[in-house]
């Protein structure tokens, strides 16, 4: 083992050594290749363009449409509607980014090419890969890709079906339905999205089908603003919302689409009107297929640089790496896909990496004009080995009665939408 | 670990490169950046969240010290000043104050 990584840090070293004879030369330009047009890699592209413009941009990205997960809870409850929330790479091509809308199927990491479906294969000097994750079909017995049709995730929104669905099984459901939710362990895609969108569901049922309540089946004992979402959820759906933690038998290991039956670890039945089961997930497959995953699933990267441990020149950022104390959420992705943009720049000019210090806040929406947060601000430690989040900095939103806080954070969540998006494909 | 000091004799090696190849455009502060998911691309502002370009330096290393302190209120910005060194806001206001309002 310890052979093999040291014959890949000489490869690595090698690399490093050659990039600089062929790049030397004042104004000589670069090809960086970005993988996945979302939060991670619409961000990369975006800022490559914006602040290294001697860098030629290619973006492979499948969708010619990408609709966010963020706000998506919000489709669900019928207060946005999907347009709202989907994007078009037109602004990345005016910037000069050549948008491929194609499939990368592959990695070669030592001939630096990736495959395309379409049987292009792209070469590069450096390569950004955000490929978001992969529902492991098949962790919970019985929830394969044919019963999400049934029993929509909506987690990956893909062309925006899975979020229609739901949307459209509670317009649906009679008042007095349950609905029931399995939200899975750590670690996930958007530690606060399950309880946004739990407040999100109490909300449009507490308007239009009164008798109907909320069961959601949690495999965890503790989740992300968890006072926070509690306290609203008791003052604004009383009744409406039962939280089941995995110490009261939340855990959900089995379903039956066709039924529309969640199984508990312990073999309970709940029999619901409407099921949204939030799987289990890992990095995107094209992460694995590549090698660059570890047993988890997910992909060890450096603190500083996001380069894959096993594949240096890789930058792996978004939800597919293991991002250390941060959220897997759209602005890790952002923050961090430019400083992995930063140390790509540099390693292509034969400089040292800059030490970064990435930025995240998570609003979530509970109600109308209430909104809540998570800000966390975090860098690599001294020894470069690890992140950390700032002592004394971020938190959440004060508990208690801040109604003129809640007010504005609604509102800032909404400004916040429009700016991250701006910053991704304007 | 003479694979560690290769690799660092080769940053050192191009980190002295460097220094005569100035890109085409400078970034801002890497900081900075990170104020821009909300406070909109080039800090131009978004509805309620105010616009950062062209702010006065020294009114914004104030506002920031007194976010810090919890002098002025702030619905996140007490939670975000004191997540950066005196030295990073001041960076990052001289980067905002340069841009146009």
């Amino acid at each position: 083992m310890a052979n093999t990584l040291s014959r890949r840090a000489l490869l690595g070293a090698a690399a490093f050594l050659a990039a600089p004879a062929t790049l030397r030369a004042q104004g000589s330009t670069a090809r960086l290749l970005v993988i996945g047009g979302g939060f991670g890699g619409a961000s990369a592209a975006n800022f490559a363009r914006r602040a290294y413009p001697w860098l030629e941009v290619t973006l492979v990205e499948p969708k010619t449409t990408f609709v966010t997960c963020p706000y998506g809870n919000l489709v669900i409850a019928g207060v946005r509607q999907i347009g709202d929330i989907s994007h078009n790479y037109d602004g990345l091509r005016a910037r000069g980014v050549r948008v491929v809308h194609d499939w990368a199927t592959g990695i070669d990491a030592t001939a630096r090419t990736v495959r395309l479906q379409g049987g292009q294969s792209l070469g590069y000097d450096r390569l950004i890969l955000s490929p978001g994750i992969a529902l492991r079909w098949g962790a919970l017995e019985g929830y394969t890709e044919a019963a999400s049709e049934v029993m929509p995730h909506a987690w990956v929104p893909g062309d925006g079906t899975q979020t229609l669905l739901l949307r459209r099984q509670l317009e649906e459901m009679p008042d007095g339905g349950v609905v029931g939710m399995s939200i899975p362990g750590n670690p996930f895609r958007c530690p606060p999205g399950p309880y946004e969108r739990i407040s999100m569901i109490a909300s449009y049922l507490k308007r239009h089908k009164p008798r109907s309540k909320i069961l959601a089946f949690d495999a965890k004992e503790a989740f992300s603003k968890q006072g926070l979402f509690q306290d609203a959820w008791a003052a604004l759906y009383p009744g409406l919302v039962e939280w089941v933690p995995a110490s009261r038998d939340g855990r959900i290991v089995k379903v039956d689409a066709a039924e529309r039956v969640l199984e508990s670890e312990f073999g309970e039945k709940h029999k619901v009107a409407v099921a949204n089961v939030i799987p289990p997930q890992s990095a995107a497959r094209i992460a694995i297929e590549a090698g660059l995953t570890d047993a988890s699933g997910w992909v060890p990267v450096s603190p500083v640089t996001f380069e894959s441990r096993a594949a240096p020149g890789i930058h792996v950022v978004g939800d597919a790496n293991i991002p250390g104390p941060m959220p897997k959420s759209g602005y890790v992705a952002n923050s961090t896909a430019k400083q992995a943009v930063a140390s790509a720049a540099a390693a292509l000019r034969g400089q040292a990496p800059t030490p970064g210090i990435y930025y995240n806040t998570c609003y979530s929406h509970v109600g109308d004009e209430y909104g809540i947060s998570v800000v966390g601000i975090f860098r690599p430690n001294a020894e470069g080995n690890a992140i950390v989040e700032v002592a004394n900095s971020g938190g959440v939103s004060p508990r208690g009665n801040w109604p003129e806080q809640r007010r504005l954070e609604a509102h800032y969540a909404d400004a916040w939408y429009g700016s991250i998006t701006r910053d991704m494909f304007a | 670990m003479p694979i560690r000091a290769l690799l660092a004799a080769v940053l050192i090696a191009g980190a002295t490169h460097a220094f005569a190849q100035t890109p085409a455009a400078t970034p801002g502060p890497l900081a900075a950046e990170g104020c821009l998911g909300c406070h909109g691309p080039a800090g131009s502002g978004s509805g309620p969240i105010v616009a950062l370009a062209g702010h006065d330096q020294a009114e914004m290393i104030a506002a920031m010290a007194a976010f810090r302190s919890n002098e002025r209120a702030g619905t996140i910005m007490g939670r975000v000043a004191r997540g950066y060194t005196e030295a990073e806001i001041a960076a990052i206001a001289a980067h905002f104050a340069r841009l146009p309002r």
